[in-house]
């Protein structure tokens, strides 16, 4: 195993990340060079609306992209050894056992021909070396730091024997099995009702904090992230346009795109007549415009929008890929 | 905005359906009929021109409400009454007399998946013509292919839009398709079941905005159904809250969201996640919905109620008007067992 070569550098960094799908029609490039760090204990966000290839980089980071997609470029590091380009037996090691996965149906994650005992030692004895006394003690344990009551003799029950929310605490037992240093959650709490939710971020929350688990969180649903992450990527069309402080990016965005967004959200705290709104919807892969994706949307768009393609560029506290923040900076340079 | 006048009542509705397990393994097996009450003794008055929210969470049966109202559901007892026309109930002989027809034409439905709901082999323009040619006295074929267009331009899509099918639209789109389907008729009373929560957020707050400007334009009843309370709270002027089959909380959505009554209620709204949590942490809600197979005895929210007592775990708490406005069904409410009644 390989250590990080500092304490405090970031655990998980992706460079430049390029995937795509080939299709008879031409390929598809379902994210785009994206960059990002998540350090050790952090939570990351990424948001997006459906399309915007957040779960995509998701897959590509546990390496489970579907053939015939694939990554056609970039790199993905964990904790100093790059990953991305393993082969399929060694890139099954890490899955589980560095990298633990979340996904957002508890019901297609778990076997249902299995007790979930059986799933829990079985990961625990994969990847750590354990006999199966030991391995079914710590399943125990696991079982109870999320939360399942009565876990001795819950562990001999079938995954229908438990509700959702239950699912969903059995399959973050199953991602926290050996101990990863990161968790790739996908949604984890779309498929459950609201008060359930909140018992699963709580604990999601907890966990990254007493372990010191970095976790990618991605989700559509901004009150989730609000509330557990520690920086927001926003993603559109395969990009990031927007990164930062969770809190810069929610009440102080800098990306047109991200300020829609947040402004179409409905509120329980304050009263709006309309809700703000992006007219049109997310291009198709198929045919994503020219310059900045966002253009044909875009209240502030100009003509510099549709011929170049923005970078991330800083952005008050956050870096936004938008042609309105380049203004200042070049003047600042000149 | 509410007049006072009631368009939509229904009276001491329960419906149950019969989940038992086959007659043969009954008999062989000796298994019990077994019987899921999904709406309890529900009272409800939708007056004229409001929106009516109804939340809760899966399986407490606002999905139910809403198919009893538009009759893709008998009651099992109880009365629906639509502009003092008695749609479905007891002493409803003939379920399908001239007058229950005519009211019923006053009410349809839009449903959650615009994937599912919209025959994917029909032409757009059909989909939106169907309601206007199944009704009586039909219109002649160009005054159909005219209103269509208009009901398209209503809903924000193009009148030559009607010659393509279902899946060239994005999921925004074809919910402005099933409105304006359910617009053709003229309804006056719009029953929504979860119309937004297959959208993303953007398209959720274009579609949330149609249908506020149709419900001005047209003087629109809408009975809003909805798990997200964020949204109920944004379009709602009342909100009714469910749980198990049984409406706990009914009261101006402002008065709800500010001083909700109900520990129910208070427990969902400290539960929702908010833009404004940034960094917070809050108490975390204990326990899940019970088996509505087997509901608790008393009120059916007593065993995750922090306030329970011996009367709570035996008598069924009946919907009573609170002092601060709107109605709660809790026996410590009642009581004034509460705690003050504004909340975090």
């Amino acid at each position: 195993m390989t250590e990080p070569r500092h304490a405090d550098g970031p655990l998980l960094t992706v460079e430049r990340l390029r995937v795509e799908f080939p299709t008879r029609r031409g390929t598809l490039v379902a994210v785009h060079d994206v960059s990002f760090e998540i350090a050790p204990g952090e939570v990351l966000g990424v948001v997006g609306e459906s399309g915007a290839g957040k779960s995509i980089t998701g897959a590509a980071i546990i390496g489970l992209i579907d053939p015939p997609g694939r990554i056609a470029h970039g790199r993905v590091t964990l904790g100093g050894r790059r990953i991305d380009n393993l082969p399929y037996d060694e890139m099954r090691r890490i899955r589980g056992k560095e990298i633990g996965a979340i996904f957002q149906d508890p019901l297609t994650s778990l076997n249902p021909l299995y007790t979930i005992g059986r799933q829990l030692t079985e990961t625990i004895r994969t990847h750590l070396d354990m006999n199966e006394t030991a391995a079914r003690d710590r399943a125990i344990a696991l079982l109870e730091e999320v939360g399942i009551p009565a876990a001795a003799r819950r562990i001999d029950h079938y995954p229908h024997q438990f509700s959702g929310g239950m699912r969903q605490r059995v399959v973050i037992a199953l991602a926290l099995a050996a101990n990863p240093r990161l968790i790739v959650a996908d949604e984890p709490t779309t498929a459950l009702d609201v008060s359930i939710q909140a018992q699963v971020i709580q604990l999601l929350k907890r966990l990254c904090r007493e372990h010191g688990t970095a976790v990618m969180l991605v989700t559509h649903d901004m009150g989730v992230i609000a509330e557990t992450a520690d920086r927001v990527a926003v993603m559109y069309a395969g990009r990031i346009v927007e990164i930062g402080p969770v809190s810069d990016v929610i009440h102080r965005p800098r990306h047109p795109y991200s300020s829609g967004l947040m402004g179409s959200i409905p509120s329980i705290v304050d009263e709006r007549e309309r809700l703000t709104q992006i007219d049109g919807s997310m291009p198709r892969l198929t045919a994503v415009p020219s310059g900045c994706a966002f253009h044909p949307r875009c209240p502030r768009a100009f003509e510099r929008c549709s011929r170049e393609r923005p970078e991330l560029i800083d952005a008050g506290a956050t870096r936004a890929a938008c042609w309105l923040h380049a203004g200042t900076t070049v003047e600042e340079i000149a | 905005m509410s007049t006072g006048d009631v368009l939509l009542e229904l009276r001491g509705v329960s419906r149950t359906f019969d989940v038992s397990p086959p007659w043969l393994n009954r008999v062989l097996e000796r298994k019990p009929r077994v019987l899921l009450r999904a709406v309890e003794n529900v009272d409800l008055a939708i007056r004229r021109g409001e929106t009516l929210g109804l939340v809760g969470e899966s399986g407490c049966g606002k999905s139910t409400v809403a198919r009893l109202i538009v009759g893709l559901y008998p009651p099992t007892q109880g009365t629906i009454r639509y502009e003092g026309v008695v749609l479905a109930g007891a002493g409803v002989e003939a379920s399908d007399s001239a007058a229950q027809r005519r009211a019923r034409r006053g009410m349809q439905m839009i449903f959650q998946d615009p994937y599912a709901s919209l025959n994917p082999r029909w032409r757009v323009a059909d989909i939106v013509a169907e309601p206007l040619r199944v009704q009586e006295g039909a219109l002649p074929g160009a005054a159909i292919e005219a209103r269509v267009g208009a009901l398209l331009g209503q809903v924000g899509l193009a009148p030559v839009d009607g010659i393509k099918y279902p899946h060239q639209f994005s999921g925004g789109q074809r919910q402005r398709i099933s409105i304006a389907r359910a617009l053709a008729t003229q309804p006056s009373f719009l029953v929504c079941d979860e119309p937004t929560s297959a959208l993303d957020v953007s398209v959720q707050a274009q579609v949330l905005n149609l249908m506020r400007d149709l419900q001005r334009e047209f003087a629109l009843t809408y009975l809003f159904i909805s798990h997200n309370l964020a949204v109920v709270h944004h379009i709602a002027d009342r909100v009714g809250v469910m749980y198990l089959g049984r409406i706990v909380e009914l009261a101006p959505t402002r008065r709800l969201f500010a001083m909700p009554q109900h520990p129910y209620t208070r427990m969902l709204l400290e539960a929702v996640p908010d833009l404004s949590m940034t960094g917070k942490s809050r108490t975390a809600v204990a326990g899940e919905v019970p088996n509505p197979l087997d509901p608790p005895p008393g009120c059916a929210f007593h065993p995750r109620c922090p306030l329970a007592d011996a009367r709570c775990r035996q008598e069924v708490p009946k919907l009573l008007a609170v002092a601060v406005g709107g109605e709660a069904a809790c026996h410590a409410v009642e009581e004034g067992r509460i705690p003050s009644s504004a909340t975090a």
